[in-house]
C-alpha cells in the first residue's frame, strides 16, 4: 500500500526518541538512536524538498558537537588524567568570574563534553527526521481552526524560509556582476536589503493570497458569547489552578481540580471558536493501524531507556573516572531497536516526481 | 456583475489618489482587458475588485465596488473568496502548498466543501488544463506555463464567477503564453466566467477582449477594444499598423488586419521586387544612419566582441548549456530566445564569466576569458544585467546609488546619473529605489552597470514587466550602445522586442543551439515566434512599422 503516514505519528515517535537521547551520553545507545532515524527517514523520506532538507540536520548536529568540543577546549573543566593536548592556560581577572582559558585537554574531559554534545546532536537530528517524514505543511493543516491568525504567520514562514536561502544565493550571484566582491559590513547590508525586501514581499503576496483564496474565512456563529466566556473563564481557572498548585498554603481544592477545569474551559473555547471557521480536508489524513504502530515503537524506546535510568542509571552514562568502554544497556538497545520498525512496517510514501529537477535557481 | 460607482482610492502617503471617480459596469461572461502604463493604477483597480484593496494595503476609499452583489467595504478578500479568484503575476508567490493536487484543493478546503465534491473538481480542473500528469509534482519543479496554469486551476476549483488576472503571462515563453490565454478564453467560452485581465503584451490578449478598460493617471475609459486602441497610447502592433494605414474599423486581431491588408501586400509585391529588405535596426529612429552596409549588415562578418567556443554548464545531472559555440559580433544586437529553461540564462551568466561553466571557453576580442578576470575588473569589459535587476540595488536613493557608482568605477560624480538622465530622463534623486516603476530600476541598473563603460552588455530578460513606451525607450538604448561599438545580448521572450531591436537571433532548446540568423529570417520562420505585421503581410518578409514605412514611404496602398 502505498500512502503518506499521518504527520503527528511521525512526530510524536521523533520526539519519543529525541527524549530517548536526552536520557543518555552512552555512545552504544546515541549511535543506535542515530542509526534508527538514518536508517527510518532512508527508508520512509518522500522526493520533496523537506526530505532533501534532512542532510541539513546533520550537518547542524555535526556543528554542535564541534562547537561543544571548541568550547570545552577553551572555558570547560579538564578532569582526567590522560593527556591529548598540552596547551598553557591563562586565568582571567577575578572581575571577570576568575575564568580559565584553555589549559591541558585531557582525553575523559573532551570525551564528555563529546558525548554531551552528540546527545544533543542526537536530539536535533530527531526533530530533522520528522521534518523529512512529515513536511510540516501537512502538520500545519491540523492546526487548530481557531487559531487560524497564528496558523497563517506559520504557513508563510515555513514557506517563505527556503526561499530566504535562494534569494541569498541569487543576490550574491548578482553581487558579483557590480564587480564587488566586498566583505565586511557593505557586503553584509548590500546582501540584507535586497535579501530582506525579497522576503517581505514574498511573505505578503503568500499571506494576500491565502486571503484572497479563503483562509481564515467565518460564518456567523451563533455562538456568539459562548466562545469569549468559555476562553475567559478557562484563562481565569487555568490562573488560579497554576497560583493554587505553587502555593502551598492555599486549600488543595484551588490547585489541581480548577487548573484541570480551567484547561478544559479553554480547549471548549479553541473548539467552539474553531467551529466558526469551516475547513474541511481534500484528503483526510487516516489514523490506522501503521499510525499506532509507529508512536508505540516511539514509546518503546522511551519507555525501555526510561525502566533502565529506574534500576540502573550508570549504565546509560559513559564511565569517564575511571575511563572504562561503555556498557551494553541490553534493555534499552532492544526498546530503541524497537523503534526501526517503522522503516519496514509503515506504508511507502508515494514518489514525489520522477522528473529531474531541472530549475536553475535550485542550484 | 461588477459595479463600480464613483470609485476613488488614496493610499495613506499619496499626494494624488490613484484611482479617481471611476464609474463602469461589467457584465457576466464578458472578457475585459485592462491597458494602462506602469503605474497608471491598474493592479489597484483590478485590486479593489476583490476588497484587496483597501483591506490588504490600507488607503481610502471614497464610492463602492459591488461583486456579485457584495459590497467590498463590508466584505474582506476571504469573504469573497468564493465569487473572485485572483491569479498573480508570479505563481510561485501565491502557492500554499506543496503539490499539484493539493494546491488545487485548497481554496475548496478552505469554503468548506464536501470531500466528494472537491475530489470530483479537482479532476475536472486537472483535465480542463491538460495537466492531470502532474497531479503529484511539486509546485516548485514544474515550468513557468504549467505554473501559471496551476495557478489559474487553483482557483477554478472554488468555481468563481469572476477571475481576475493580473500580467498573467508576463513571465511565460510564447507557446507558455498562448496556453495559458488559450485557458482562459476556453473559460470564458465554456464556462461563462467573467475574466478581467490586465496585460502588458495587448497582442495577445486584445482579439479576445469584450471590452477595454484604459487606465490614465487613475481615471478609466471604458470602451469596445477597435474603438479604445484608435487613441491609445499602448497599442499592439497590429494596431499601430491599422492606425498608420487609417483603416477603419480597426482591427484588433490578425485575421482581421491581414483581410485589410491586401491591397498593402498588392503594393509590396509591386515595389519589392528588387528591393532588399534589410533588418529594423538599421533605421535609426533618430534619422540617421539607414544604410545597412554602414552598420556592417550584408558586409561579411563584423569584428567579433565575444566569442564561445563549446560552453557546457551542467547542474548536477541536469545540462543546462550544451556544448553552444557562438560569436557576437561587435555593434550588433544579438536576441537570445527558446522556451522557458532551455539555458538562455545559464548560458549568459557564464558568457559573463560569474556563473558556473563546466566546459568550453570564452573569449573577449584581446584573447582573455572573463572567469579568468577579477570581480571588478571582469564587470569593466562584460557587465550582466540579471533577470532580478532589483536585485543590485541596495542603497536608500537613486543618487547614492549613482554615487557608489562612480566611486566603484573611477568615475567624477555625476557620470553615472548623467547616463540615466539619458536612459531615463527626470528619476527624482532622492527617491527609494525599490519606489521605482519596473522600466525606471531597469534604466537605474543599466546605467550603474555601463558607468564602468564595460566592452560587451548582456541583459537577461530585461522586456519582463516593461509597457511599450519603457521597451521603446530601451531598444533606442540598445541600438545607441550597439551603434558605439559593443556587442549586446538581450535573452527575451518578447517577440515583437526582437522585430524591433535585435539584429540577429540565437534560438536555444534544452541547451542546444538550434537556429541562429538575422532576424528577419529566424523569427519569420515559425508562427510561435512571428511578430504580428510578419503574420498579416506574409509572404513579404516585413516585421516591424518602420520597415513597411521604408518600403512604402509615399503610403501608395492608403
Amino acid at each position: 500500500m502505498i500512502r503518506h503516514l499521518h504527520p503527528a505519528a511521525w512526530w510524536l515517535w521523533a520526539l519519543a526518541l529525541a527524549a530517548t537521547a536526552g536520557l543518555t551520553t552512552n555512545p552504544v545507545l546515541l549511535a543506535a538512536i542515530i542509526g534508527v532515524l538514518v536508517a527510518v527517514v532512508l527508508a520512509r523520506r518522500d522526493g520533496s524538498p523537506w526530505g532533501r532538507a534532512f542532510r541539513l540536520y546533520a550537518v547542524l548536529g555535526a556543528v554542535i558537537v564541534v562547537t561543544r568540543l571548541v568550547l570545552h577546549v577553551l572555558v570547560g573543566l579538564k578532569f582526567g588524567t590522560i593527556t591529548i593536548l598540552p596547551l598553557p592556560s591563562f586565568h582571567l581577572p577575578s572581575w571577570a568570574a576568575g575564568i580559565e582559558l584553555l589549559g591541558t585537554v585531557r582525553l575523559e574531559g573532551a570525551l564528555g563534553a563529546a558525548l554531551e554534545g552528540v546527545r544533543l546532536g542526537t536530539m536535533i537530528l530527531a526533530i530533522g527526521a520528522a521534518n523529512a517524514l512529515a513536511s510540516p505543511k501537512r502538520l500545519l493543516k491540523v492546526f487548530p481552526a481557531a487559531l487560524h491568525e497564528i496558523g497563517a504567520a506559520l504557513v508563510v514562514a515555513v514557506t517563505v524560509a527556503p526561499h530566504l536561502a535562494e534569494s541569498v544565493v541569487r543576490v550574491r550571484r548578482a553581487r558579483l556582476l557590480r564587480g564587488d566582491d566586498a566583505k565586511r559590513l557593505k557586503a553584509f547590508r548590500a546582501l540584507a536589503m535586497p535579501v530582506l525586501q525579497d522576503t517581505l514581499d514574498r511573505s505578503l503576496a503568500l499571506a494576500a493570497a491565502m486571503d484572497g483564496r479563503g483562509y481564515g474565512r467565518r460564518k456567523a456563529s451563533p455562538r456568539g458569547r459562548v466562545t469569549p466566556a468559555l476562553t475567559l473563564l478557562g484563562l481565569l481557572g487555568a490562573c488560579v489552578g497554576i497560583y493554587g498548585v505553587l502555593d502551598t498554603t492555599t486549600p488543595r481544592l484551588l490547585g489541581l481540580p480548577v487548573l484541570v477545569a480551567g484547561l478544559v474551559a479553554c480547549v471548549g473555547g479553541l473548539w467552539s471558536a474553531g467551529r466558526s471557521v469551516p475547513r474541511t480536508n481534500y484528503r483526510r489524513e487516516p489514523w490506522s493501524g501503521p499510525e499506532w504502530l509507529t508512536v508505540a515503537s516511539g514509546f518503546v524506546a522511551l519507555a525501555a531507556t526510561f525502566i533502565v535510568l529506574q534500576h540502573d542509571p550508570a549504565s546509560l552514562g559513559m564511565p569517564l573516572l575511571p575511563l572504562r568502554a561503555p556498557e551494553a544497556p541490553v534493555v534499552a538497545l532492544l526498546g530503541v531497536a524497537v523503534a526501526a520498525a517503522p522503516a519496514v512496517l509503515t506504508p511507502v510514501p508515494p514518489l514525489a516526481s520522477t522528473r529531474p529537477v531541472a530549475r536553475e535557481a535550485a542550484s | 456583475m461588477i459595479s463600480l460607482r464613483q470609485l476613488t482610492i488614496r493610499y495613506a502617503d499619496a499626494v494624488a489618489p490613484t484611482l479617481r471617480d471611476v464609474t463602469l459596469e461589467i457584465d457576466e461572461g464578458e472578457l475585459v482587458v485592462v491597458v494602462g502604463r506602469t503605474g497608471s493604477g491598474k493592479s489597484t483597480l483590478l485590486g479593489a475588485l476583490n476588497g484587496h484593496v483597501p483591506h490588504f494595503t490600507g488607503g481610502t476609499v471614497h464610492g463602492s465596488v459591488v461583486v456579485a452583489g457584495r459590497d467590498t467595504a463590508t466584505h474582506r478578500p476571504r469573504d469573497l473568496a468564493d465569487i473572485v479568484g485572483v491569479v498573480g503575476q508570479d505563481p510561485l508567490a501565491g502557492f500554499v502548498t506543496d503539490t499539484v493536487e493539493e494546491e488545487l484543493a485548497y481554496g475548496m478546503e478552505q469554503l468548506a466543501l464536501p470531500p466528494a465534491t472537491m475530489r470530483k473538481r479537482v479532476e475536472e480542473t486537472l483535465d480542463l488544463l491538460g495537466i492531470a500528469d502532474l497531479r503529484a509534482a511539486p509546485l516548485r519543479d514544474l515550468s513557468g506555463g504549467q505554473q501559471q496554469r496551476v495557478a489559474i486551476g487553483a482557483v477554478l476549483t472554488t468555481h468563481p464567477r469572476l477571475l481576475v488576472l493580473d500580467e498573467p503571462t508576463s513571465a511565460l515563453d510564447p507557446t507558455g503564453a498562448e496556453e495559458v490565454l488559450a485557458t482562459i478564453t476556453r473559460l470564458v467560452h465554456d464556462l461563462g466566467v467573467t475574466v478581467v485581465i490586465a496585460e502588458h503584451r495587448l497582442e495577445r490578449v486584445l482579439q479576445y477582449a469584450d471590452h477595454v478598460l484604459d487606465v490614465v493617471d487613475g481615471q478609466v475609459r471604458s470602451g469596445s477594444p477597435a474603438e479604445i486602441m484608435r487613441t491609445s497610447r499602448i497599442a499592439p502592433p497590429v494596431v499601430e499598423l491599422g492606425r498608420w494605414a487609417g483603416w477603419s474599423p480597426l482591427p484588433v486581431s490578425i485575421r482581421d488586419a491581414r483581410r485589410a491588408a491586401a491591397p498593402l501586400r498588392t503594393a509590396l509585391s509591386h515595389t519589392s521586387a528588387s528591393k532588399v529588405y534589410v533588418t529594423s535596426s538599421t533605421v535609426d529612429p533618430a534619422g540617421g544612419d539607414l544604410n545597412p552596409a554602414s552598420r556592417g549588415y550584408g558586409q561579411g562578418p563584423a569584428a567579433p566582441g565575444l566569442t564561445a567556443h563549446r560552453v557546457r554548464v551542467d547542474y548536477g545531472r541536469v545540462r543546462a548549456v550544451a556544448d553552444v559555440s557562438v560569436a557576437f559580433a561587435a555593434g550588433r544586437i544579438t536576441a537570445l530566445m527558446g522556451r522557458n529553461g532551455s539555458g538562455k540564462s545559464s548560458l549568459l551568466w557564464a558568457l559573463q564569466g560569474s556563473g558556473p561553466r563546466t566546459g568550453g571557453t570564452v573569449r573577449l576580442p584581446d584573447g582573455s576569458d572573463p572567469r579568468d578576470l577579477k570581480p571588478a575588473e571582469r564587470r569593466r569589459r562584460v557587465v550582466l544585467v540579471p533577470q532580478n535587476a532589483s536585485d543590485l540595488l541596495y542603497l536608500e536613493s537613486v543618487a547614492a546609488e549613482c554615487h557608489c557608482a562612480d566611486a566603484d568605477s573611477g568615475h567624477a560624480t555625476g557620470h553615472t546619473a548623467a547616463l540615466l538622465e539619458t536612459f531615463a530622463p527626470g528619476i527624482p534623486p532622492e527617491r527609494h529605489p525599490r519606489d521605482l516603476s519596473a522600466g525606471q530600476q531597469l534604466a537605474l541598473v543599466l546605467a550603474v552597470q555601463l558607468s564602468a563603460a564595460p566592452d560587451v552588455l548582456l541583459l537577461d530578460e530585461p522586456t519582463r514587466g516593461l509597457d511599450y513606451p519603457a521597451k521603446a525607450a530601451l531598444t533606442t538604448t540598445l541600438r545607441a550602445l550597439a551603434a558605439q561599438g559593443h556587442p549586446v545580448v538581450v535573452s527575451t521572450h518578447d517577440v515583437e522586442f526582437v522585430a524591433d531591436c535585435a539584429d540577429e537571433v540565437v534560438v536555444l532548446a534544452e541547451g542546444e543551439l538550434i537556429a541562429q540568423g538575422p532576424s528577419a529570417e529566424v523569427v519569420a520562420a515559425s508562427p510561435a515566434f512571428a511578430p504580428q505585421l510578419a503574420k498579416v503581410l506574409a509572404p513579404h518578409p516585413i516585421l516591424t512599422l518602420a520597415q513597411l514605412q521604408q518600403a512604402l514611404p509615399q503610403g501608395d496602398s492608403r
